[in-house]
């Protein structure tokens, strides 16, 4: 196994490249209302997986 | 595209498109950044051997190419698999519930609730036809969200109600579910009242700026009074009873309060622990506006709050501020990031005279009207502008690492100060990357294995 000495990788490949399904939260229903920030949004096929509040 | 930053003496790395978060030393720092300046290996080592142990940048070089081959360094993507749907389907509404205000915020971009009209209350007839159209244009979507904005939403309290419970008959006749979400400012709300919204609303967001000097001094009431004191013990009461349930304590800075840390702290030891407190958006003309001189206090300050928001979480004194919050496992798909806030497509706004609007910022803009709840959607060349308006078509976006947080940005923000929708509004860009390196490096600190805070 290589073990690197230089870089730490905390997380890695996490961007999920298939979806689209439209469920998750519109960003400015969140709290912001006057900036765009959806990095920080919830995916609600993930959340559906742990929670009933979406169908 | 990789990005390195520093944080707290620390170095990290984040690659773009694969949303791989890395830690490294100052010699791999050096080198990542030569590396996405399009530096080959020769070049690298006329630069840095210098400086670094020359076996040290062969391996970090190595390493380098090893976190290539797994597709975590320097990935790329491919916009057009990602584009989002143009179906038009809506998911989301902002009801304009009041168009009236009992504060008179100095910043209100509503021009202090009236959204430079007259001051009026949504019908009942207005906000049942509004959710008729929310549903029957729904497409497929099974998660709507109706949010009740103002204006102050609790001056129309029996219409919120009204809507409330034909959205819930609307929910078993589509077989859909509504997540109905308030912004209120707290001022005028009884213990009724909140027991009502913590059943009903999915999420509340109060508005509250913090210290009591900088509060009362941007938030009077219409009578001129200081509002602090009586929102304070009112959202006190009303998270208590909330518990666990989304909410937000929601908070606006300006320049006469650059020291906002000291904002959100205060906000913290009043016991809230779901905080946000954003920079205001105001012409640069305006005595509270921030503008490009402030951009080092602020950054310092982001700074400042992300080492103490560490050092409170790992006591145990737990807070979630909004801007901090990034979840690299459970975040939006590519699809959701590229398209943004869904402003003028699935999320839109609507007036109380029933006129519809791309979001509520464009609320009362005869340029951005849209169409009425009665002719429906008449002005598809604006839906179309906004359809369009993605991340990957804005040039200052693709070339952006933190493209993949911010959605492009608020087409309002851009619209108001670059005279169009398509050009992001750059001092918003400057602030909300210094929040993401703050937001990335607290995570990472949070998920190493061998954490040391």
């Amino acid at each position: 196994m290589f073990i690197m000495k230089h870089i730490k990788v905390i997380k890695s490949n996490c961007l999920k490249t298939d979806g689209g399904c439209g469920e998750c939260q519109s960003s400015c229903q969140s709290a912001c209302k006057t900036s765009c920030t959806v990095g920080n949004q919830e995916c609600a096929s993930e959340t559906s997986k742990t929670n009933d509040t979406y169908l | 595209m990789i990005h390195t930053f520093k944080f707290d003496n620390r170095f990290f790395a984040y690659d773009v498109f694969s949303s791989s978060l890395m830690e490294v030393d100052e010699a791999t720092h050096n080198v990542i950044d030569l590396y996405s300046k399009g530096h080959n290996e020769q070049s690298i080592h006329e630069r840095l051997d210098a400086r670094f142990d020359v076996q040290a940048v062969n391996e970090i070089l190595f390493e380098i190419e090893e976190l290539k081959k797994s597709g975590s360094f320097d990935s790329e993507i491919n916009y057009a698999s990602c584009e989002p749907s143009t179906d038009f389907h809506i998911k989301a509404l902002c009801l304009h519930i009041a168009h009236d205000c009992n504060l008179r915020c100095k910043y209100c971009f509503a021009s202090t609730g009236a959204f430079g009209g007259k001051r009026e209350l949504m019908s009942e007839a207005v906000g049942l036809k509004a959710l008729d159209l929310l549903f029957a244009n729904s497409g497929k979507t099974k998660n709507l969200e109706v949010d009740f904005f103002g204006g102050e939403p609790m001056m129309n309290f029996d219409v919120v109600k009204a809507i409330v419970r034909h959205g819930r008959e609307l929910e078993k006749k589509y077989n859909k579910h509504v997540n109905f979400t308030m912004t209120t400012n707290c001022y005028d709300i009884s213990e009724e009242a909140m027991e009502y919204l913590n059943e009903e609303m999915h999420n509340i967001v109060i508005s509250l700026d913090g210290r009591e000097d900088k509060h009362n001094f941007m938030r009077p009431t219409a009578e001129k009074t200081g509002s602090h004191s009586v929102i304070l013990e009112n959202a006190k009461k009303f998270v208590k009873m909330r518990g666990d349930k989304s909410h937000y304590i929601r908070g606006t800075f300006t320049k006469h309060n650059l020291d906002f840390s000291e904002d959100v702290k205060y906000l913290h030891s009043q016991g809230f622990k779901q905080i946000s407190v954003e920079p205001v958006v105001a012409d640069e003309k305006l005595s509270y506006a921030i503008t490009e001189d402030d951009l080092p206090q602020i950054f310092s300050e982001y700074e400042k709050l992300a080492k103490w928001y560490i050092k409170e979480r790992a006591k145990g004194r737990w807070l979630n501020f909004f801007h901090f919050f990034v979840d690299l496992e459970t975040g939006p798909c590519v699809t959701k990031r590229l398209s943004g806030c869904g402003a003028g497509c699935e999320y839109l706004a609507v007036a109380p005279s029933g006129e519809i609007y791309p979001c509520h910022q464009f609320a009362g803009q005869e340029d951005f009207l849209l169409g009425n709840l009665n002719d429906g959607i008449t002005n598809m060349d604006i839906r179309s502008s906004f359809a369009s308006n993605q991340v990957s078509s804005k040039d200052d976006c693709r070339n952006c690492w933190a493209q993949m947080f911010c959605g492009g940005g608020c087409s309002a923000n851009a619209y108001n100060f670059n005279g169009t929708i398509a050009k992001p509004h750059l001092l918003e860009c400057e602030m909300q990357r210094k929040r993401l390196e703050c937001a990335l490096a607290i995570y990472a600190l949070e998920h190493m294995t061998d954490k040391k805070i």
